[in-house]
């Protein structure tokens, strides 16, 4: 019936989460009020902006335009993943190296844009890499610093 | 969101059976998860296609293609069943949204949707394309040319779904184009175009389709362009021409977007491209 909870299981950086949610529910609101992962951001809600990037079996969405029922079985990568515990990952070194975050907003949702680019593209060329972040709205820091990063790290790994 | 019933069925009759008239059918979701935010669309279930095995793949067959209608639009973009001979079809697929939107819109979600700017519409009507539209009685084929019949409305009955698009086999000495013409990058067109020729043993047009997307209140054929160029060898000015009667053909009007005039004019420019890059791949250049 409508309004029923949906029993899901969703397997979110390596970890698998059982929860019961309304079928309303977006990936968003799961990640950020279900599991507490809060470092995926929502920006428009309308999948312009691309704060809630995540990775969604190996493909990058925006998580704000995905229902948590349609992640049932699914692997989700988001920012609290991107580390290896203490040790950032590359992308996150060259980001603070170039000083490719500022306000910090757009940073969770860039980062997985660029680590899901680098993950089909190790080497990308500048022009591949700003159609990689191209989803991602940035008001602040600029992209230049951005996609100097990415060219940093794709060197770098 | 009003809350509704999420059904995830895992073949195809089941969903078909599920369709009633309260169901909304859910590919990509990129348009309708944004429609049930806002209430515009306020269904009791959601029938969630994505867990049907094989909806989503592009396959040869009879010389043609058939995609199936959850495949996305990166997959469009990267199929090379498709890059190569239905030129125009990928170039639409590579410019839809951004590769978020990219990695979840599909080609089925695109034409069902109905919006005149479809991106992928004005291609495959330029290809010549049909669509298969299943119910629980069987399968129908739809020329894409029928399929449109006004903004968010399509020939598709109640029940109907969208399973499948069939792209005829590419003739010899045949090409096909797309141009677009958008405000900022992430934007819908403003106006698109795709342009197809064939030509005979000689170099002249045999057969061309030439479509115009967000210039009308559907995706439509533009058949006074068509009938400049056909009989006609290419050069500058039968394009330009052709350019001329699409212009003509539009059916343009003001909006937020663009003023009749403006859309007009790029009409003009985008086929006159289109035919151009149609042209050149045809007589094997591109």
């Amino acid at each position: 019936m409508a309004g029923e909870r949906i029993a899901i299981t969703v397997t979110v950086n390596g970890e698998d989460y059982r929860e019961e949610v309304p079928a309303t529910r977006s990936l968003l609101d799961f990640l950020r009020d279900d599991l507490a992962l809060t470092g995926t951001k929502e920006g428009c809600g309308e999948g312009e902006c691309g704060a809630c990037s995540v990775i969604l079996d190996g493909r990058l969405v925006d998580a704000c335009l995905v229902f948590a029922a349609e992640a049932d079985g699914r692997r989700v990568e988001t920012i609290e993943g991107l580390a290896d515990g203490g040790d950032l990952h590359p992308l996150q070194r060259a980001f603070a190296a170039t000083g490719a975050a500022q306000c910090g907003y757009c940073t969770p949702g860039m980062l997985m844009a660029c680590k899901a680019l680098l993950d089909g593209n190790p080497s990308p060329t500048h022009d591949e890499a700003a159609q990689g972040i191209a989803g991602n709205l940035c008001r602040c820091t600029g992209y230049g610093t951005i996609i100097q990063a990415v060219m940093d790290a794709a060197e770098e790994s | 969101m009003r809350p509704f019933n999420y059904l995830a069925p895992t073949r195809l009759d089941e969903a078909l059976s599920l369709l009633t008239p309260q169901a909304v059918p859910l590919a990509g979701g990129t348009d309708l998860f944004l429609r049930m935010e806002r209430r515009q669309t306020q269904p009791d279930t959601v029938v969630d296609l994505k867990r049907i095995p094989g909806m989503d793949g592009v396959e040869a067959v009879d010389g043609g293609i058939r995609i199936g209608a959850l495949a996305l639009m990166e997959t469009l973009a990267a199929s090379p069943l498709i890059s190569d001979p239905y030129d125009a079809l990928a170039q639409s697929a590579r410019v839809v949204g951004s590769i978020q939107t990219r990695n979840r819109a599909t080609v089925g979600g695109n034409l069902a949707n109905a919006s005149p700017a479809a991106d992928t519409a004005t291609p495959l009507m330029a290809l010549g394309a049909t669509v298969e539209a299943a119910d629980a009685g069987g399968t129908r084929e739809i020329p894409l040319d029928e399929l449109f019949l006004g903004p968010g409305r399509t020939a598709l009955r109640e029940g109907e779904l969208l399973t499948a698009v069939r792209v005829p086999a590419l003739p010899a000495r045949a090409g096909s184009g797309f141009q677009r013409c958008v405000r900022t990058a992430m934007d819908i067109a403003v106006v698109n175009c795709a342009a197809f020729v064939q030509l005979d043993e000689d170099g002249v047009v045999a057969e061309a389709r030439i479509a115009l997307g967000a210039v009308g209140p559907t995706p439509l054929r533009a058949p006074a362009a068509e009938n400049r160029l056909e009989g006609r060898r290419f050069d500058p000015a039968a394009a330009e021409e052709a350019a001329d009667c699409a212009a003509e053909d539009a059916r343009a009007i003001d909006d937020v977007r663009a003023s009749a005039d403006y859309r007009r004019e790029m009409v003009r420019v985008l086929t006159r491209r289109a035919v151009g890059n149609a042209f050149r791949r045809a007589q094997g250049e591109a």
